[in-house]
């Protein structure tokens, strides 16, 4: 076959395709969608944790459309990889509403990403779903926040050490960026307000991935061995978990010694280590895969059929994208519209099933009721759940243990306010 | 709500019998646990059946308080996770999946096992267990379980130990053991209000002689209305100790900084190759890294599948499969893209971190975003004590490799024909090619032995840090900042330059914290580069103008 004639036929292949594929848009212009924003980076560092929350949203969304859709409309989901790129998050997030339309974004993992997209969202007025426990101090119109506040995870967490298990002495550990910082700053004034003194605190940052624990491990042995019950509440990130349960295991530090509790690590983050030298170290979540209800064993199944992966895990930020994603469909059938307006004043008060068993309600301050759990490490990766709340914690946006936020409250129902100022009566702090 | 909680109740029995079928096959019970023959031994089993950490805490007492012969092999299976209850009764599941009878040890077969689940525990429960069988297991023949026990009697302070401890102290021939169950039994001394202030003086003296951090923490909270004699002689002791450790701890750090220092060095000894005397930036360089370590996942994989009795020997079969994989891609790269690149640095470096997003998402793609585990086998866990230093295993280990793979470039350039061939080319390009060298061959041969030094320190990484795609990246600028603070083309500026950043940041960070401890020492690198741009070992003569 000769070059031309070669060119001649793969032009035409082209052409053809191009036709079809032209026709295929035809035909989905025709029957129109209602498009779903999901902003997750696929690659990057962030990558590890995000990919996950992209699939279980596309299971959901495709679930969706299986009973239906919503209003009588197919879901279609349009992905878009950030990169783990913080200025890029908001690039994408422009790129979503503006050019896809689409009408709510699920997305954004770490807080810094969720305050670059946050002037996006209001200049722009979509709604934004945020699944993943922060450090608090925000409440935003736009915004609906279905991951754990602090007095839904941290505050807990640490009455229950000082409570089951004694611990008198207490190391703070975190990687050095907002949300450790935050979290800790109100973990240090509630621990002060319970009696705990200065030199039985010892508050330690590291930098993001860090992997020599050798120096820090060896202080919190010191720190631990002062004849007082010790425990460690850690936020460090991600990937700079491993080498320290690594580290702490090699140290020869066991649970029933010097607890750690962990308020990053889920069961994602446990599938990259070999657990038997952690069992008995803690985390709090407001889920947990191995909760034994009806609905999570059915969550699980079909997530696992998804992937096609029998070994896949959940966790407790793909549990709030599943209350956040139920929400917002009951939502935009309440409302009749997919306007986010509409949908903003609609999905107050609006409840749904978690899958530990509950129900969660979405508050005025955009934060949602969850349960708190306590779970130990077992030797399978899985937690075991220890302790649990009686009923839901609702969250709340403004902690009550800082000097700044604890006059705020946030309202937007009636007050209409994300940050209003109860003594001086003003919104806007 | 109470539909609810019946109904989850029943799907969490199907599941576990069907689940418990599957793993244990045939299974044997016990007999019912009754009140018939109740006494102290029986109400304290009838306590673990109650799924309730409070009673399961307060059962393991009893046990203990009850002497029963079989109280110890019940409370090692609560410890082991073997411990099984349903409809009242305990059971134990042996290694074959057959499950004895808790109270009698004779298996039985049973037609109801399907309902028996483990006793949970938790920290709480788990403790108890460590004290009881501590006091119980003193006498154990194993030197390891004899260590357990006495640092679990250390923790718990019960004077109900104190006679098994003296009658094991009295029989004891292995130091380490020794000291373990003196510092206990001191514990428990100072502990007791009701000893005679002669034993308490002598317990301080023993910890003083003991002079370990545990010591210190003993002898810092002496129990209230402890006589004036003895808080003098406590703060004389602590006073000691305190001075002894510090000179320990400045030990320690520096034990720090060389592991940490050889772990700088594993990750940049490749890229004193490629960048040291080839001149390439490959920014790929932490990827080949990465590579290595997912080599050994792959083995560690494959063992475990197929051949579990090597999982001991699995980083030394990793190390060779690793140094090929990332040697044969390195090589690839150097023939696809670098050697049309030569003498354009900017162009090399562009092109090799593009090779760097690829082959991240490439692994991304292949094995998924997430960590994979990376095993460490028993003979690298654990910690080896050398007076009041503590040097892990693992790390013990990858200094010595590191060393190992340093001596071994060294040779490898001394004295073999590559190495000297390799040597000619960096020196002198032209006049290595007039005599005869194939200098692209050797171009891309260095560049395979650069990348495949990379992988094997990828199986040592694996042992320290996350498997996963972005494992490289977190060393690609540490590795730079040696090979540059060393000296460009030089090995031993490597070496004494990993050292070097090694320890400084390890004495730094006591003081300064691990952030601001990373950010003086960058600093004072900037610095150093300033006064001394070629870094180190600067190469002297016509090489340096190569």
């Amino acid at each position: 076959m000769s070059i031309a004639n070669w060119t001649k036929k793969s032009t035409r292949i082209l052409a053809a395709t191009l036709a079809v594929s032209a026709s295929l848009v035809g035909a989905a212009q025709a029957q129109e969608t209602i498009k779903v924003g999901v902003l997750h980076s696929l690659s990057g560092t962030m990558a590890i944790s995000e990919t996950t929350l992209k699939d279980a949203m596309l299971m959901l969304i495709e679930e969706q459309n299986k009973k239906g859709g919503v209003l009588g409309k197919k879901l279609e989901a349009v992905v878009v990889d950030p990169a783990s790129n913080w200025p890029l998050f908001a690039e994408k997030a422009r790129e979503l509403i503006s050019k896809d339309k689409v009408v709510a974004v699920f997305g954004c993992w770490t807080s810094v990403s969720r305050k670059s997209v946050l002037p996006v969202f209001k200049e722009l007025n979509s709604v934004l779903f945020y699944p993943v426990q922060y450090e608090g101090e925000e409440s935003e119109r736009n915004v609906f926040y279905t991951g754990a506040a602090p007095n839904q995870q941290a505050i807990p967490a640490v009455e229950y050490l000082a409570k089951e298990e004694k611990v008198e002495r207490w190391v703070l550990a975190g990687t050095d960026y907002v949300y450790p910082r935050t979290t800790n700053k109100i973990l240090e004034a509630f621990l002060k307000s319970k009696g705990v003194k200065s030199e039985d605190i010892m508050i330690s940052y590291t930098p993001f991935g860090h992997s020599d624990w050798q120096t820090i491990v060896a202080d919190i042995k010191k720190f631990g061995s002062a004849g007082k019950k010790t425990a460690v509440v850690s936020t460090i990130n991600g990937d700079a978990n491993v080498p320290f349960y690594k580290e702490l295991a090699n140290q020869g530090i066991k649970a029933t010694d010097i607890p750690v509790v962990a308020f990053s690590v889920g069961e994602e983050e446990l599938a990259g280590i070999d657990t038997k030298p952690l069992v008995g170290h803690l985390a709090a979540w407001n889920y947990f895969e191995s909760i034994d209800t009806p609905d999570n064993k059915a969550f699980i199944q079909k997530w696992k059929a998804f992937t096609k992966n029998d070994k896949r895990v959940t966790n407790d930020p793909m549990e709030a994208h599943v209350i956040g994603f139920n929400m917002w469909v009951k939502a935009v059938e309440k409302a009749g519209s997919t306007d986010p307006d509409k949908v903003i004043d609609a999905i107050v008060g609006v409840q749904v099933p978690n899958l530990t068993g509950g129900i969660s309600e979405m508050l005025p301050n955009h934060h949602i009721t969850k349960p708190v759990l306590i779970g130990e490490i077992k030797d399978n990766g899985q937690f075991d759940v220890v302790w649990k709340t009686e009923g839901l914690v609702p969250g709340e946006a403004w902690s009550k243990q800082l000097e700044g936020s604890k006059d705020l409250v946030a309202d937007w129902k009636t007050l209409k306010c994300g940050n209003y100022n109860t003594v001086t009566k003003k919104c806007g702090a | 709500m109470a539909a609810l909680i019946l109904n989850f109740w029943a799907h969490r029995m199907i599941s576990f019998r069907n689940a418990l079928r599957a793993l244990l096959g045939p299974l044997v019970v016990v007999g019912a646990l009754s009140s018939a023959h109740a006494g102290p031994y029986d109400d304290a089993l009838i306590k673990l059946t109650t799924d309730n950490y409070a009673d399961t805490d307060a059962g393991v007492a009893a046990l203990v308080e009850s002497g029963n012969p079989r109280a110890e092999a019940i409370i090692e299976a609560l410890r082991a996770g073997t411990l099984l209850y349903g409809d009242g009764k305990l059971a134990i599941r042996g290694p074959a999946g057959v499950a004895v009878d808790a109270t009698t040890a004779t298996p039985l077969v049973a037609s109801d096992a399907g309902s028996l689940k483990p006793v949970r525990v938790n920290n709480r429960v788990r403790r108890a267990v460590e004290a009881a069988l501590g006091s119980m297991t003193l006498l154990s023949p194993d030197q390891r379980r004899r260590l357990d026990a006495a640092a679990a009697v250390l923790r718990s302070r019960d004077a109900a130990a104190l006679p098994s401890l003296d009658k094991a102290l009295a029989q004891e021939k292995v130091e380490r053991v020794k000291i373990a169950m003196l510092e206990a039994r001191a514990a428990i001394i100072l502990n007791q209000p009701d000893s005679s202030p002669g034993d308490r003086l002598a317990a301080v003296a023993t910890l003083g002689n003991l002079g370990n951090q545990n010591a210190l923490a003993l002898l810092a909270n002496l129990p209230a209305g402890a006589s004036p004699e003895l808080t003098a002689a406590a703060r004389q002791a602590s006073e000691t100790i305190a001075a002894n450790l510090a000179l320990w701890n400045a030990a320690q750090n520096v034990w720090y900084g060389i592991s940490l220092g050889s772990v700088l060095l594993l990750a940049a000894i490749g890229l004193a190759i490629t960048f040291g005397t080839m001149g390439v930036i490959n920014m790929a360089h932490g990827e080949m890294v990465m590579i290595g370590a997912y080599t050994t996942f792959m083995v560690q994989e494959v063992i475990r599948n197929h051949a579990p009795g090597l999982f001991g020997a699995s980083l030394f079969i990793a190390l060779p499969l690793a140094f090929l994989i990332a040697g044969a891609i390195g090589i690839a790269i150097e023939r696809l893209v670098i050697r049309f690149l030569y003498g354009r640095p900017l162009e090399t470096l562009l092109a090799t971190w593009g090779l760097s997003l690829i082959l991240q998402q490439g692994v991304r793609t292949m094995f998924g975003p997430s960590n994979r585990e990376v095993g460490t086998p028993e003979w690298m866990s654990g910690a080896l004590q050398l007076g009041g230093l503590s040097l892990t295993y693992n790390r013990i280990a990858i200094v010595i490799f590191a060393f190992a793979v340093f001596a071994t470039l060294l040779l490898v350039l001394r004295y073999t024909s590559l190495g000297l061939y390799m040597r000619a080319v960096t020196q002198n390009r032209r006049m290595a090619g007039s005599v005869g060298i194939r200098t692209s061959r050797i171009d891309a041969l260095a560049f395979g032995l650069g990348s495949g030094v990379a992988g094997i320190a990828g199986v040592a990484l694996s042992q320290i840090d996350n498997v996963s795609p972005n494992l490289g990246q977190s060393y690609i600028i540490d590795s730079f900042m040696v090979v540059v603070f060393g000296g460009v083309g030089n090995l031993w500026g490597t070496l004494v330059g990993a050292m070097t950043l090694g320890v400084a940041n390890k004495l730094l960070e006591p003081f300064a914290g691990a952030v601001l401890g990373k950010i003086l020492l960058l600093v004072a690198i900037i610095l150093f580069i300033q006064r001394r741009p070629r870094g180190l070992f600067a190469l002297k003569g016509r090489a340096a103008e190569a």
